[in-house]
């Protein structure tokens, strides 16, 4: 949104690591052996070291389940084991002796909830000018830069999210001053000290993208481009044209200087990174989708989208999905014709339809945010079910983010990320009673041992107090 | 019903807005002062006043009626600590006048001449239930900001309730960094600022004398003799514990002050002598992150720690969007409602939790006699509920202000009927309206 813009423009004063290509030792085969293929740079060399925490086997019986793909099971049961969703079904669904059973009368069990665009590290609390590593504002394309090199795994944030918001999964983005912000990194919400231990095994990178005011603003107030809408796309076309080319030379076998932007770029060409497009209004998005046609990517998801509604048959038919809240508006200009039910009618025309945080205290309550989506769509006669409203704050994030086969939904053999809430979570009266995460039991409302504490908590006022 | 309400209010707006008598029966009705909810309630406004309200009220004969059907019937949201109206479209400058970093005044700046009551964040604020708000400046190049009103949301002209309701200054590292990058400078520019204020009031020829060595602009030392006087209350934006407890001192050397607390972020560690101060706190209460090192100790359940001290506490929505989203202030109470289940936390009754959004944030402000409770003799400020409104997605059927039936409908319903079928049809979606 703004304030990281704003914060960011006050902080940016590290090196621009624009046209530094990082020529090391990985490029000098190439030279060595001219007739041999060209090197192949390692895709992954801050591999996660995630590894899920030991969990007990454990069922909950007689609960509510919703799915997270739109089935709900009254009087459910659920089996947790080796990390995994072992069983789902009825009352009859079988358990094993011996194990942790516990009772979900009049309790709700869902998937885990996925924040599709979260700043938390990059932008953690306290929101001191040292800790703004969200937007590398020094130049308006950035593709070279990774967000995970700036999460600060101690972000109290991150054990809010978990406890209060039950979120198990999270996309870190970077901000929105750059037309191409940077890579994207998706983490498991488990405490850590190194960032590698949160990141999500195997999961795709994303391009954080940005269209409209923001990119326009902050470097048409440098006295460069872009400073319109037109500027943004031509900035944009180039550095396509020239990934293109890059990639081109890399297909045929050539061998190229290693560019860290480029690869980024070509990766998203090819497919293997996908684009999270921070954009607004409708006749932008537009636009967006015959660029991305015009140089052969895809976009996964438009990011705040508050025109979707607008367009919802053109992202219905282009298969991209919005990421919305519920209800801002009226911050900045391109935000001021959001309508609350801007989700459900996204979800009415047929497209992917995602609830999203951009915030770290609203990623404590997404569940609540879709409750009153529904609400606004029930009143213009979208009637929209609890367990397929769930879809949006689970299974769709997780698709659009290239990891729903592994998690975003409860059917036998996928992660078991877990929360058991002590009602219907699209009230208000309710909360997260038990979050597991790949069936480790990471928080427990009933155990404050069962509560993360960051190292920037220890020894403050209100040390692992219920927050 | 609810389409039938919804229709008729509408037809309302076209006429000149007056106030009706009207007897609002079947109600689940919340009176708004801590009460419980009364089954099968009637409340009754004459001359844009509450008269009567409670079971077995009887109607008087002649007056309009509004079957509640047993739907919550409440009074009107009270926006504790809010920019509404003095803002349209935040990052789009000329439409917003929250705040004048670039003024030579401060304490006398009077916000109601930048109310615009015909600005699209009223009519939305309206239609999720709000009819009154507390709003104060942002900020001046000084320490204080000025001074905020009472206002109503109704779809008229006048909006204004209580002109110079309040002032308001901040402390803490804002206040800091105004006074020029110190709290010990915070408290010696109050303390200078006042006693030049009060100096003036009794000699105001001295202001002429002390030329441009004066500490303070007549504008601003009428407004802060009030101050001093106990005539405007003090909004002090206040978050660190210490800073909460240094800021109580000042009523031992300005004893009149009447001060009210905004933020209070840590005020739970030091509720004992905020309690004891007999000072009201507006928080924003789901504020649970150390956002700054003077918020280290936020927790959702500081506002259920003050109340349970004995501490007046009014939910705001503040620290987050304080122009646009004055409806999550219900959302915020249900939270709190919902932090009584949690174990070791600290929330607010279902009773109490609207209090905090009507009569409380009233009384802190000094207006409980008229405004925020359907208690006898209140402004006829009544709304009419879909369901329970602290529950998620809870929308008013229809809205009275003084009285008078107000429009719901808002820029954004005009937005979304015309895009319910997004594709152009046989002309462009501009010629549907």
């Amino acid at each position: 949104m703004i304030k990281g813009v704003k914060g960011s423009l006050l902080a940016a004063v590290s090196l621009a690591l624009v046209g530094c290509a990082a020529t090391g030792k990985d490029t000098a085969s190439a030279s060595d052996k001219p007739a041999e293929k060209p090197a192949k740079f390692n895709k992954d060399p801050y591999p996660s070291t995630y590894k899920p925490y030991p969990g007990q086997v454990t069922a909950v019986r007689n609960v509510t389940i919703f799915d997270g793909e739109g089935g709900r099971i009254e009087n459910g049961t659920v089996l947790l084991a080796e990390g995994k969703v072992e069983a789902i079904g009825g009352p009859d669904t079988p358990i094993p002796a011996d194990i942790a059973v516990f009772d979900g009368t009049g309790k709700f069990l869902t998937p885990g909830v996925i924040d599709i665009h979260s700043h938390l590290g990059d932008y953690p609390s306290p929101s001191v000018d040292a800790h703004s590593d969200g937007n590398e504002a020094t130049s308006p394309t950035t593709p070279e830069v990774w967000s995970e090199h700036s999460v600060w795994p101690q972000d109290p944030g991150f054990s809010r999210a978990l406890a209060n918001g039950g979120v198990t999964s999270l996309q870190i983005l970077p901000g929105s001053a750059n037309l191409m912000g940077g890579r994207s990194i998706t983490l498991k919400n488990v405490p850590s000290r190194t960032v590698q231990g949160m990141k999500f095994p195997g999961a795709p990178y994303g391009l954080k993208m940005a269209c409209g005011e923001n990119p326009k603003r902050v470097y048409g107030g440098k006295g460069r481009a872009p400073s319109t809408r037109m500027g943004n796309f031509a900035v944009n076309r180039a550095t396509w044209a020239k990934a293109a080319a890059y990639k081109k030379k890399m297909d045929d076998g050539k061998a190229v200087d290693r560019d860290l932007a480029m690869e980024t770029l070509a990766g998203v060409l090819a497919g293997e990174i996908l684009v999270h497009n921070h954009c607004y209004r409708a006749d932008e998005m537009a636009l967006v989708i015959d660029m991305s046609k015009e140089f052969g990517y895809k976009v996964s998801t438009f990011h705040h989208a508050v025109e979707s509604y607008k367009i919802a048959d053109i992202l219905a038919k282009e298969g991209i999905c919005s990421a919305m809240w519920a209800d801002w508006w009226g911050f900045k200009m391109e935000a001021y014709d959001s309508v609350p039910e801007n989700i459900p009618l996204v979800y009415k025309a047929g497209a992917c339809t995602i609830v999203h945080s951009d915030d770290a205290n609203q990623i404590q309550r997404l569940n609540q945010e879709a409750a009153k989506a529904r609400a606004a769509g029930r009143r213009i006669g979208i009637d929209v079910s609890d367990e397929v409203a769930w879809t949006w704050l689970s299974y769709n994030p997780a698709k659009a983010l290239g990891i729903a086969d592994r998690t975003g939904s409860l059917k036998p053999g996928k992660m078991a990320d877990v929360v058991l809430w002590n009602g219907n979570p699209f009230s208000a009266y309710t909360r997260p009673e038990k979050v597991w995460i790949d069936g480790a039991l990471m928080f427990d409302a009933m155990d404050p041992k069962r509560r993360p504490v960051s190292d920037f908590e220890l020894g403050q006022p209100g040390e692992g107090d219920v927050k | 019903m609810i389409r039938s309400l919804l229709l008729s209010a509408a037809a309302l707006v076209a006429l000149p807005a007056a106030a009706q008598d009207v007897a609002i029966t079947n109600a689940k009705l919340v009176i708004g002062d801590g009460s419980a909810p009364i089954e099968r309630g009637t409340v009754v406004v004459r001359g844009g006043k509450v008269v009567a309200a409670g079971a077995g009220v009887a109607v008087p004969a002649g007056i309009e009626r509004v079957d509640a059907e047993g739907r919550y019937v409440t009074p009107g949201i009270v926006a504790a600590f809010s920019r509404v109206g003095l803002v349209e479209v935040d990052a789009v400058s000329g439409t917003n006048d929250r705040s004048a970093p670039r003024t030579r005044f401060s304490a006398g700046l009077d916000i109601a001449p930048a109310l615009n009551p015909m600005g699209s964040p009223v009519a939305v604020n309206r239609a999720s239930g709000v009819t009154r708000a507390i709003v104060a400046p942002g900020g001046s190049s000084n320490l204080f900001a000025g001074q905020g009103a009472v206002v109503d949301l109704a779809d008229d002209m006048d909006m204004v309730t209580r002109p110079r309701a309040l002032q308001y200054v901040a402390f803490g590292e804002d206040g800091a960094s105004k006074a020029g990058g110190s709290r010990a400078a915070t408290f010696l520019l109050f303390r200078e600022q006042l006693l030049a204020a009060r100096s003036y009031a009794r000699n105001p020829a001295a202001l002429a004398e002390w030329g441009n060595d004066a500490m303070i602009q007549r504008a601003d030392a009428d407004a802060l003799v009030r101050v001093i006087d106990g005539t405007t209350p003090l909004f002090v934006r206040v978050d660190r514990a210490v800073d909460i407890v240094n800021v109580l001192k000042l009523k031992g050397e300005f004893p009149a002050l009447k001060l009210v607390l905004v933020g209070a972020t840590e005020g739970w560690i030091v509720a004992r002598e905020i309690a004891a101060a007999k000072v009201p706190v507006l928080v924003s209460p789901l504020t649970d992150l150390p956002s700054s090192f003077e918020q280290l100790g936020a927790t959702q359940s500081n506002a259920g720690r003050l109340k349970a001290a004995g501490v007046d506490v009014s939910v705001g929505v503040f620290d987050d969007d304080d122009a646009h989203k004055m409806g999550y202030a219900t959302q915020y109470a249900g939270n709190l409602v919902g932090l009584t289940r949690v174990p070791g936390a600290s929330g607010l009754s279902w009773d109490q939790a609207f209090a905090s959004i009507s009569s409380v944030p009233a009384r802190a402000v000094g207006m409980e006699g008229s405004i925020g409770s359907l208690r006898p003799g209140r402004a006829g400020d009544v709304v009419i509920w879909d369901n329970d409104p602290l529950e998620l997605g809870s929308r008013p059927t229809m809205v009275w202000i003084d009285g008078k039936a107000q429009s719901l409908t808002t820029r954004q319903d005009r937005l979304r009927e015309r895009y319910a079928t997004p594709q152009e049809g046989a002309l462009p979606n501009a010629y549907d309206w």
